[in-house]
Parts: structure tokens; C-alpha cells; sequence
């Protein structure tokens, strides 16, 4: 050992007997990392857990768990930001937005009736290391759009931080992007300083019945072109009509719902705007008022369409144009599955999954450009299914970042990709 | 020129300039795309900051992807520099070039390669323009949204490279939040891309990394940029306010009110007054400060939300309000504000464009402080912001002839950006730090957080051959590569902590 290993592991606990630590401080998770460094102790890293059965299995010594690690830090609603400790749950950050009639604009969604059958948002560090963001991301970007600045421990247990508050800020790497979405595999999260928005103050969902995929697209295309400044748009083929219960939402068809925020002198006008630019008639529309509208897109953005599925989840993200295609041609492995994003985002359900069938799914993506996360996956398949897909000069270069921020392997090692 | 402390000149590939130059030659294939005479060269020696200056070794002019490759490829075995440059226009040094460097413009690719409605992308070279993009598309109503005062002029390569923003980005956002796809060479000669058409990419989000990574990390080859159907009204307000502090407390309390406009800019006095005279706008001359509202949206929201931001602005004392009631009124509201740097040419031989980055309620209090160091500098200084996201623009206005003014201009500036660090804000809001604000990286970050940085960038070109000597203070390179010395000459800022 170096005399700069020996420096690193005197710490002032033994962590030696510790399998799964609860840190309270950032010096504590500093400490953890450094003496896991010093031993080449590999690490799980988690917060509540909402979403630790994404990504592959991996052989992991010790647990470090963030949920105590938890807290709103700084908060000022007239400097639009908030500052978190990671593990703070998104629920106390909603309530303390809400306050100040705020929100997260990029809807951080939960897996809790995907896994567990219960609403579960997580914390904010499993958000951002996941970077899964609600129907409004076509408008306002994803939850790495949403992070302003971060503190991380990397593998070496270094403290390192990167942006600030303010909305601008263009001094050195943006290390926040490239941490946002890296499951944990990068650094841990100490600290995240969020962009928060005001909510807008009425919401309204105009409802078409009846459209079948085609069609839907097509007329989701066109809002998301026009001057009418949607923030939602979903297709919903009949299968789970009867899942929403509402009292101005009872066809039993294909359900196309587009979302229309804003000041609310305006929305009607929006409405009837895209009304006529979709070439609507009365008779195959309804509205969803702010209330219902609401619940609507919260079942959207919570997944809750796949509560408590036994099969297997894959997001497939592809360019707009592509999405009949490529439902068409995977339509024999779909058990279900559901389109976000305006077109460009499909949540497949399929029941059968092996390395064949993902294969012909994969070249299936690769052809339009797009490309699939697998979200679940039974147990039973995760050894030989890769979870994220990637090429060989990307997993070089990532192989080479993962090594600029943990050298030794020892923070998630194998979640995303083996032997990153 | 003041001093600035460059990477260590390499005397031997000086030495061997004629046999680069042919070998560079065989990759081009084209004779005239590779230049080495100074008559030829003497066009590159400095972009925007125009106060430092260089010739470099070899200037090439790639027209291929593979030819980016091939070059980048043989210089990173011959471990030659290579400075890439788009078009030029970069406020903060970042293309300035080494004596020892390749300089690679990417001049040749000006070509937007495809127009895609239905999935609303554009993607094109890097060295399109970023008005040519919006030119390319407004036909059909569409737009691309960031837009940097030398949106004319600048590339959508360097955009990405500096992560540019501009007026409009407090709603839209800067280039990094407006892109879908980038393709880029790394140092080795190899060719990614990174995203596509689709929102997100799977695994780690190496766009947002290279996006403002200044040409440290790679070289951009092609970018593909999200494009937005322009609103159906906009509207922009001109406020006069007696006094700087009411200007900046109507900021705070419009954006706290729940209203996020298009775009919100304040101008000071001196060049509401100045510009006024250059392009005629019809601004509020006798008013200490100006600002600029934008909304966009529907009619009827807009209008909601022009009576808001009145009632606020009338509750801070504001002198006068005027809305734009016409397209040719909201584009003359705007000219002044665009041609506000060149307007400060009237008010002296030069200026030097500063880029801080504050929280929206330090407003006033920052530009006391910068009034404050006008008188102890004895400089004149004008103020444009981006006052809606915090993003200042003081421009200081100098005689470059005259070294003792540069000097003292450059240490103006710092004393500012120091100042926006202290009230929680960035050194750089857009502009980048280029060789301009290097050496006031540690007063942002320690050296631990500096330490990550290079690693990242050794990861992508091991041996720093990449725009070296940007970025990151040169001290700091050399301890992370084991050669630390003391250096005895001028440096910039010799008063801050060194490493």
C-alpha cells in the first residue's frame, strides 16, 4: 500500500465489520469510499431502493445507503433552485415546491407500482441517476436538463462538485450530465442543486377517442408542431381504457390525450387552436378538466398501467416518425404496451424475453435510431441478457471514464455494463 | 498582449513543420487545404478576444469526417497540438492557436445535411451558422431557439463546443438543453456519435459532456439540433426605471411571481444612451436602466401575462412602459439591444465583454460593486444582462494601444468575475473560460474538483494533445503530470492561489 493509500484509509470508523453503512454526513460517505478504495471493496450504492432492481445483478461486498442522508438544503423559490441531499425523498421536495406553487418540471416517475404494486417516487438521488422524466419531456428536457450543479464522492472517495445554483454556467465540464443517468456508477451523489419552475396555474387534456395507433401518431405529431405549446401527449390502445376512472373518460376505445398548460386565460384557446388544426369533430373529443387532467397524467407519469406486472418492461425511445414502424414490427412479442412523449417514447410489455427475441428487437431499434432500456427483467434472465445495449467504441470510451472517476471498479461495478 | 503562460513550445515539431505540412498534404489530398505560409496563416491567429494573438504552426481545412479522423489520428501519434476552430467568433480565446499547434477549421463544413419536420430536427455541419439553421426552417414556421448575440456570424459547432446561449435561453434553455445528436472525432482518430434523432441516449450522456467541454475533448463533426414551431404572438415590453435597484427587484419579483418570459434584459444608462444613438430604438434615454420583456405564447397569455409584469414594474417606480404593437416595433426594441457591444465603439477604441453569472436578487448589489471598481480602475464601464437568468455582461471599455489600460482592463475583470463567484454565481454564464478566465478556475473550484476534470480528459486524449492550455490553469497540468516547476515569468492573475 502507498503512503497516499494509508493516508486514505484512516478514517475515524471502522468499517471493517459494517455491510450495509448509513451515512449522516458527506464526510462519512468520503470516508466510506475511501476505506472501500483502500481494500478494493466493491459497493452497492442505494437509496430507498424504488429502483434498485434496474440494471443488471452484480457481486457487491457492502451496501452504502443514502435514505439517511436526507434533506432540503437551501431552497429559494425566487431564485428558482432547490438544494438537496440526495437522499431526500421526492415526496418531501414536492411538498416543500408546493408551498411555493413550484414543481419539478420534468416529472420524475415511479416504479413503485411496477415493482411493489405501491406509489413509490424514490429519492432525488435515484431520480438523477436514472434520469427517467414524465410526459413533459419533449417541452421542458429530462431530469439531467433540471440539475444544475452536484456534489459527488468519486472512487477515490474525493469530494468533487461541479455548476452551482444559477441557471447559467458554462465554467468547466458539465459533470452533472454526465453523473445524471450513470446509475451509480460514476461517483455517488451527495449533493444536487435542482432548477424548480412555477406550476402552471390550470392544465386541461383534450381526449380523442377511437384513433387507432396510426392515426394518434399522426395527430400527435401535428400538436407537437404546433404553435399550441402542448406538454403532454399519449396513446393509450384500448386495452386500458377500463384502468382509468374518470368521469369524463368512459369510451371504451384507443384513448389519444394531449395536455395543454399555461395561464388560463389562454388555454381554451389553445384547445380550440389544436381542435381545428387536428381537424376534430365534437363528437370524437372530450376534455379532461384540472382536476381529472391531474390524476390522468399522474397515472402516466407513475407507470401505473403496468401495476404490479409479472412481465417484463423494456423503454424504447426511437425518433417520432418511427414509432408505428416500429410497434408494427415488434407486434408479436407485445403483451402490451403504451406510447409517451408525444411519439417518441414506447413502454413495452413483453412476456417472453430471451436472447433470440431481444436481438430481433434490438436490430428492430437499431434500424429507426433509436434505442431500449430494459426496466424489468425477470430474475431469471439476467445473466444473459444485457440490460442497455452499446457499441464497441462507446463501451472503450465509457470503460475510460469509469476508470477517470473509479480507478479501483468499486462503485456499482457491472450495473450498467460488465466490466465497467 | 499581457502575459499568459502557453503549454511548453515543442521545438522539435517546429523542426519538423515541412515534413508535416507534406504528410497533412497526403491526408487532405487537396494542396490548398492545408496552409503553412504566414501570408495564409495570419487569418487565424486570434477569434474574438482579439487582444491575444498567435500564429500557428500549420493550418488544415478538413472537408471529411475521415479526414478529421486521419489528421487527428496522425497527430496523436505524432504528438502534434491541434487547436480546433469554427467560425471564429469565440469571446474567451478558446480557438486562440499555439505556435507549435495543427489549427483545424472546420470552415468547409457549412452544409446543413438534413431538414426532418416530422421528427422537428435539423442536422447539419458544425460549421453552419446558427442563423442558418432557423433561415433553413422558417419557411414552415419552425425555429431554432438559442440565439447568441453573433448568431450571424458564429457556428452551431462552436455552440455546442462552448454550450452557447443568448437571450432566449431563460425559457428555451442554452445549447446543451436544444440538441438531440452530436457526431465527434476524439484525439486517437476515432468517430462516436453520440444520440440521434431520439430524446435521451442510453448510457452515459457523453453529449452533455462534450457540450461546452471547449474543444478539449473532441472534435464536433456534425450536430443535430431540436427545432420548435415559432409561437403565434410575441410581444416585447421597453421599462424605464429611475433607478438600477427597482430594475433588479422587478426581475426577482416577476420570475418569483410565476411569469417566465421569452426573454427579460436590462441595459444601464450608459448603453441604453449609447446604443440609442447607433440604431435609433426609441429607448428611454433619460431612464437609469431599461429593460427588455419578451413573452411569447397565445394572445390572449401573453397579454395576461404583459399586465402582470406592468403592475409589478409600476409597483418598483418604473418611469415608463411601452409594448411593442407591431413585428417592426418588437424588432427595433431588440436591434438596440443587439447592437449594443458595437455600439460601444462610439464610447471607446476597445471593450472588453466580461460574462459573469449571479443568482437573479444580486443584481443591484453586483453592479454597485461594479461601479464601484469603475471609479477605483478609473475605466468607464456599460451593462448589458441577461438579467432574466442572471447572466451579466459588463463591458469595459479600454485603449488597447495603450498596455497599461489592457492590463488593468483584464484585472478589472477578474476582480468582477470574483465578485459573482463570492455572491454564488459562475464565471463563465456563456462565453466559456477559454485562455480569458483560466486562471481564475481555482477561485470557482478547489483541487481536488480540478484533479477530476484532467482525469476526464486524459481519459479521452491521454497525451493533453487536444486545445491544450485552455480551460485549466497550466500549473495545475503540469502537476498532474509530474513535472511541477516554479514558473518565474508574468502570469495573468498573480495574486490568486496556485496549486
Amino acid at each position: 500500500m502507498s503512503i497516499k493509500e494509508k493516508q486514505n484509509s484512516q478514517t475515524s470508523q471502522d468499517f471493517s465489520k459494517i455491510s450495509e453503512f448509513k451515512p449522516k454526513s458527506e464526510k462519512e460517505i468520503s470516508e466510506f469510499v475511501k476505506f472501500c478504495y483502500s481494500k478494493n471493496i466493491p459497493i452497492e450504492v442505494e437509496g430507498s431502493g424504488s429502483k434498485l432492481k434496474i440494471g443488471r445483478n452484480f457481486q457487491s461486498e457492502k451496501k452504502l445507503n443514502l435514505s439517511n442522508y436526507a434533506g432540503i438544503i437551501k431552497y429559494e423559490p425566487e431564485e428558482l433552485y432547490i438544494k438537496v441531499k440526495s437522499g431526500t425523498t421526492i415526496n418531501e421536495i414536492n411538498q416543500a415546491l408546493d408551498k411555493n406553487g413550484q414543481h419539478l418540471a420534468f416529472e420524475p416517475q415511479s416504479f413503485g407500482y411496477l415493482f411493489t404494486g405501491v406509489k413509490n417516487l424514490g429519492t432525488i438521488g435515484g431520480a438523477i441517476s436514472t434520469n427517467f422524466s414524465g410526459s413533459r419531456r419533449f417541452k421542458v428536457g429530462s431530469a439531467r436538463d433540471h440539475v444544475l450543479g452536484i456534489k459527488v464522492v468519486n472512487g477515490r472517495g474525493e469530494i468533487v462538485k461541479s455548476g452551482g445554483t444559477v441557471v447559467k454556467n458554462v465554467t468547466g465540464y458539465d459533470l452533472s450530465k454526465i453523473i445524471t443517468g450513470s446509475y451509480g456508477t460514476l461517483a455517488v451523489i451527495s449533493e444536487i442543486s435542482l432548477k424548480v419552475l412555477p406550476k402552471p396555474p390550470s392544465i386541461k387534456t383534450l381526449v380523442i377517442h377511437n384513433a387507432q395507433l396510426k392515426k394518434s401518431l399522426e395527430y400527435l405529431g401535428i400538436s407537437l408542431s404546433s404553435s399550441s405549446d402542448v406538454s403532454g401527449g399519449v396513446f393509450y390502445p384500448e386495452y386500458f381504457s377500463n384502468q382509468f376512472f374518470l368521469n369524463d373518460l368512459t369510451n371504451k376505445g384507443p384513448i389519444t390525450a394531449i395536455r395543454i398548460e399555461g395561464a388560463t386565460s389562454s388555454i381554451e384557446k389553445r384547445l380550440e387552436n389544436l381542435k381545428k388544426e387536428l381537424g376534430l369533430l365534437d363528437d370524437e373529443i372530450n376534455y379532461l378538466d384540472d382536476e381529472q387532467s391531474k390524476i390522468f397524467w399522474k397515472f402516466t407519469q407513475n407507470l401505473k398501467a403496468f401495476e404490479k406486472s409479472e412481465k417484463n418492461l423494456i423503454k424504447v425511445v426511437i425518433p417520432p416518425s418511427k414509432a408505428v414502424k416500429t410497434i408494427n414490427n415488434l407486434k408479436k412479442h407485445l403483451t402490451r404496451y403504451f406510447i409517451d412523449w408525444g411519439g417518441n417514447l414506447i413502454w413495452m410489455e413483453i412476456d417472453k424475453l430471451n436472447s433470440e427475441i431481444l436481438r430481433e428487437i434490438e436490430e428492430v431499434i437499431d434500424n429507426v435510431g433509436g434505442y431500449y432500456i430494459i426496466v424489468k427483467l425477470d430474475d431469471g434472465l439476467k445473466a444473459g441478457i444485457d440490460v442497455f445495449k452499446i457499441n464497441s467504441i462507446k463501451y472503450k470510451i465509457s470503460q475510460n471514464l469509469k476508470n477517470s472517476f473509479d480507478p479501483k471498479r468499486i462503485l456499482n461495478p457491472g450495473k450498467m455494463y460488465s466490466g465497467i | 498582449m499581457t502575459q499568459l503562460q502557453m503549454p511548453k513550445v515543442d521545438n522539435q515539431a517546429l523542426e519538423k513543420r515541412e515534413l508535416y505540412v507534406s504528410e497533412l498534404q497526403k491526408i487532405l489530398i487537396k494542396k490548398e487545404n492545408v496552409l503553412s505560409h504566414s501570408d495564409e496563416i495570419k487569418p487565424y491567429e486570434t477569434d474574438a478576444l482579439t487582444a491575444y494573438r498567435q500564429m500557428p504552426m500549420i493550418v488544415v481545412l478538413p472537408e471529411t469526417v475521415e479526414q478529421v479522423s486521419s489528421i487527428l489520428k496522425f497527430c496523436n501519434q505524432n504528438k502534434i497540438k491541434v487547436v480546433p476552430r469554427g467560425a471564429g467568433t469565440g469571446l474567451s480565446g478558446g480557438s486562440l492557436p499555439l505556435k507549435d499547434c495543427v489549427l483545424m477549421s472546420m470552415s468547409k463544413f457549412n452544409k446543413i445535411i438534413e431538414v426532418d419536420y416530422e421528427n422537428r430536427c435539423v442536422k447539419a455541419q458544425p460549421c453552419v451558422t446558427n442563423l442558418s439553421i432557423t433561415h433553413a426552417v422558417q419557411d414552415k414556421g419552425f425555429y431554432y431557439a438559442p440565439d447568441p448575440s453573433s448568431q450571424m456570424a458564429c457556428s452551431i459547432g462552436g455552440n455546442v463546443a462552448e454550450n452557447s446561449g443568448g437571450v432566449h435561453s431563460l425559457k428555451y434553455g442554452a445549447t446543451t438543453n436544444n440538441i438531440l445528436g452530436i457526431e465527434v472525432v476524439l484525439m486517437d482518430g476515432t468517430i462516436v456519435s453520440f444520440g440521434g434523432k431520439t430524446m435521451d441516449s442510453e448510457g452515459y450522456d457523453f453529449m452533455g459532456l462534450m457540450t461546452g467541454s471547449e474543444g478539449l475533448l473532441g472534435v464536433i463533426t456534425q450536430v443535430t439540433v431540436k427545432i420548435l414551431k415559432k409561437p403565434e404572438t410575441v410581444k416585447t415590453a421597453l421599462i424605464g426605471f429611475s433607478s438600477i435597484d427597482d430594475a433588479g427587484n422587478s426581475v426577482s419579483q416577476i420570475i418569483s411571481g410565476g411569469c417566465i418570459p421569452a426573454g427579460m434584459e436590462i441595459m444601464d444608462k450608459a448603453l441604453t444612451k449609447a446604443t440609442d444613438d447607433h440604431v435609433k430604438a426609441g429607448y428611454p434615454t433619460d431612464a437609469e436602466a431599461m429593460m427588455i420583456v419578451e413573452f411569447d405564447g397565445t394572445e390572449s397569455e401573453v397579454n395576461e401575462y404583459m399586465e402582470i409584469v406592468k403592475s409589478i414594474c409600476q409597483k418598483n417606480n418604473s418611469s415608463s412602459f411601452k409594448i411593442s404593437e407591431s413585428e417592426e416595433d418588437r424588432k427595433r426594441f431588440w436591434a438596440g439591444r443587439k447592437a449594443a457591444f458595437p455600439a460601444c465603439g462610439v464610447l471607446a477604441p476597445d471593450y472588453l465583454c466580461m460574462d459573469g453569472s449571479i443568482p437573479r436578487s444580486k443584481l443591484s448589489e453586483v453592479l454597485k460593486e461594479i461601479n464601484r471598481l469603475s471609479k477605483k480602475y478609473d475605466l468607464p464601464v456599460a451593462n448589458a444582462f441577461h438579467a432574466g437568468d442572471g447572466n451579466l455582461h459588463p463591458l469595459i471599455m479600454f485603449d488597447a494601444n495603450d498596455e497599461e489600460s489592457l492590463r488593468k482592463t483584464e484585472e478589472f475583470g477578474a476582480e468582477i468575475l470574483k465578485y459573482c463567484v463570492k455572491v454564488g454565481g459562475a464565471l463563465t454564464g456563456e462565453h466559456g473560460v477559454g485562455i480569458e478566465k483560466r486562471e481564475l478556475m481555482c477561485e470557482a473550484f478547489n483541487d481536488v474538483d480540478i484533479q477530476q476534470q484532467l482525469k476526464i480528459k486524459l481519459s479521452l486524449d491521454p497525451y493533453s494533445l487536444l486545445n491544450p492550455g485552455k480551460v485549466y490553469p497550466i500549473l495545475r497540468k503540469c502537476a498532474e503530470e509530474g513535472r511541477v516547476h516554479v514558473h518565474k515569468g508574468k502570469t495573468k492573475f498573480p495574486d490568486i492561489p496556485r496549486f
